[in-house]
């Protein structure tokens, strides 16, 4: 981190790209409720929010693996197979209220193992978690094949797809709102959010500071891929439908969101509110886009672009800044 | 992580200047276990059905990997360079699709044109993945996941939903798909002769060397004065060239194009080179390991089939090589420092 004022770090991080993209987000959500037609109807402000909450939820714990300077790849894939082992269970006669906790279970053990290989082992995370990706993945077509799982009870499943009231907020959002509030104030308020930006910051300083860095990191995996259980109970209740192949291609969506909210892929830089505005700026592109009749492999191109961007631009800005303090000073 | 970068490459390119011989190369320590693996699954797999070392299935076999290995070669070439090339599986389909729209409206164009063709679309996508990753100083994994998501919307909205049937495409660009010169299928024919020369140039060639210079050490190459930024993009280029060639094959062997051709090929690619003793941390492996992964990777697909088992292992069991791989190849990065410690401590 450059400037080293007197303000601390997560505002100064704030007061510029985080800043920008919650300007970028608002900005686009204000023309594309303008131009676009039925973007600004009630309705589609309801599925706008469906959609985005898969992205958001993985996207909390996925901000502190990417701030410690690692990556987890195979979030999308453990999302598949605990869906995939939810419809099985299901399918075999267990209670849902025995499943759900279940799952949630099965992805913390899932994460753990990323953690294994990568705190442990001391492999590369993102050999590891490309590894896991494919595992997870194959995993899920093992336990479920192309079979789709469907009854599941209707008093979920309402649930989950229904709004507050009736009006435009689906009931979802009050455990998201509740998680991102929790996630926040660990990273940005407590010490632990501290260990986590040292460790991304420089690991050899953290651990010298005390920090016991594996340790942390094994217990961030731990947490993504819980998260990302309950992202695959949530998934498989909103569309009915257990599949081995539900949340295909979510952990792009996931790393271009946390990324274009401004943490720096190379570790130790960001704040969560700026990922979930990259979180809400992504999916309103998308959704308007959608709206537009774009078709959703098209779409592939927007993400892929954005999150190029995403990774470019915070390295220009920087570029361009010291160039200029340098031209400043001298 | 440090001791890996030190001491991994040492072992396996420190090889006698004399030992040329093709068994000293490649029958050295990760490729032997891969060779080894090979041999217990085929004899295996043939004693439970003996229909897996007939003719027919034996060519299925070295045709996909043929496709496979060619990928590999530019794979493990990005790889050495310490980066990694996750678009090829869109590439591939890019250029499939690019090269088959050629054919359909030019019925009579020359099969070393499609080639050329795919060669050269593969090029500049892979132009594009080098020159972002150079200039933008960002890491390969995050630019080349973007252009992989990208690159494949372009062949989507391109594609527009139709696909390009075998009707469609000259009998003579079908056929080479299928027919083998001396015996030997055309397509694996073109992957040996990639493997071959890429091989050559990365061991004999100072261009070679410099990139596993680069890949053991990107600030020493610097200092040595190798030019990594150019070398780098250059393996992105042969990298994007070679999915390219991969596509023209694809097309040739499948005759069917949709937009979704090779989707998902890139971990199939990556673990080849992995399970092929490519290291991640760059620096360490030989695409003769690669093509050897890839040719494993394929065997294994093909034995599910014929051992009744649910195909839907085979991803799994690509992950489970993946893990594997590194695992293994952390182990020996270990001992072999531990080793060079104690050869230092009592000079």
């Amino acid at each position: 981190m450059s400037d080293k004022g007197t303000r601390p770090a997560w505002l100064s991080r704030l007061a510029s790209w985080d800043a920008a993209v919650i300007v970028i987000t608002v900005v686009v959500l204000v023309i594309a409720s303008g131009t676009v037609e039925n973007f600004g109807t009630s309705r589609n402000f309801t599925f706008l929010l469906l959609d985005l909450l898969p992205i958001a939820l993985v996207a909390l714990p996925m901000t502190f693996v990417i701030v410690t300077g690692e990556i987890d790849l195979s979030v999308a894939s453990t999302l598949g197979l605990t869906s995939a082992v939810m419809g099985d269970l299901w399918d075999k006669g267990m209670t849902i209220e025995s499943i759900m906790p279940l799952c949630v279970v099965l992805g913390a053990v899932l994460g753990a193992l990323n953690g294994f290989f990568v705190t442990v082992l001391k492999l590369p995370s993102l050999a590891v978690t490309i590894g896991t990706l494919a595992l997870y993945r194959g995993l899920a077509f093992v336990v479920l094949g192309d079979n789709a799982v469907a009854d599941f009870p209707r008093a979920y499943t309402t649930w989950v797809t229904g709004t507050i009231g009736g009006g435009p907020i689906p009931n979802l959002l009050i455990p998201l709102v509740v998680l991102a509030l929790v996630f926040g104030l660990v990273l940005h308020a407590t010490p632990v959010g501290r260990a986590v930006f040292a460790a991304g910051a420089g690991e050899q300083a953290a651990r010298f500071a005390g920090i016991r860095v594996g340790r942390l990191k094994f217990w961030l995996y731990v947490v993504s891929g819980a998260v990302a259980g309950l992202a695959g109970v949530l998934w498989t209740l909103r569309y009915s439908s257990a599949r081995a192949d539900n949340g295909s291609g979510l952990e792009l969506a996931v790393v271009a969101a946390v990324l274009l909210g401004g943490v720096s892929i190379f570790g130790g830089k960001g704040t969560l509110p700026g990922v979930l505005a990259g979180v809400v700026l992504l999916g309103t592109l998308q959704n308007a886009l959608r709206l537009q009749d774009v078709s959703n492999e098209a779409l592939n191109i927007v993400t892929g672009a954005l999150l190029i961007i995403s990774v470019l631009l915070p390295n220009i800005v920087t570029r361009t800044r010291a160039h200029l303090g340098r031209r400043a000073t001298t | 992580m440090n001791a890996t970068e030190v001491a991994a490459p040492a072992p396996r390119e420190a090889r006698a200047p004399g030992g040329r011989s093709v068994f000293g190369t490649v029958f050295k320590a990760r490729e032997s276990g891969i060779v080894l693996a090979l041999i217990v699954l085929v004899a295996f797999t043939a004693t439970q059905n003996s229909r897996f070392l007939s003719g027919q299935s034996i060519r299925d076999i070295l045709l996909g990997t043929a496709i496979l290995a060619v990928l590999a070669v530019g794979q493990a070439i990005v790889m050495i360079t310490r980066n990694i090339d996750l678009s090829v599986g869109s590439v591939l389909g890019l250029s499939a699709f690019a090269v088959g729209s050629l054919l359909r409206e030019h019925q009579g164009l020359p099969v070393i044109v499609a080639l050329l063709g795919g060669l050269a679309v593969g090029a500049v996508c892979g132009l594009l993945n080098g020159v972002l990753v150079r200039f933008g100083q960002v890491p390969a994994l995050v630019v080349t996941l973007g252009t992989l998501y990208a690159y494949r919307g372009v062949v989507y909205f391109w594609a527009g939903g139709q696909q390009i049937n075998a009707d469609r495409l000259p009998g003579s660009f079908l056929s080479f798909g299928h027919e083998s010169i001396l015996d030997i299928p055309w397509l694996v024919l073109i992957a040996v002769i990639v493997l071959v020369v890429a091989g050559i140039v990365l061991r004999n060639y100072r261009a070679g060397r410099e990139l596993y210079a680069m890949g053991s050490s990107p600030q020493a190459a610097e200092l040595a004065g190798i030019k990594v930024g150019r070398n780098m993009i250059a393996a992105f280029v042969v990298s994007g060239a070679l999915a390219g060639v991969a596509g023209v094959l694809f097309a040739a062997r499948f005759g069917t194009i949709d937009a979704a051709a090779g989707t998902g090929y890139e971990l199939n690619v990556v673990a080849a080179a992995v399970v092929g003793g490519v290291a991640v941390f760059g620096g360490s492996g030989s695409v003769w390991g690669a093509g050897l992964g890839a040719l494993l990777l394929t065997v294994i697909g093909s034995a599910l089939a014929v051992l009744d088992i649910n195909q839907f292992w085979q991803q799994a069991i690509v992950g489970a090589l993946i893990l594997l791989a590194i695992g293994a190849d952390r182990l020996v990065a270990v001992r072999v420092a531990k080793a060079l410690k104690k050869r230092a401590s009592h000079v």
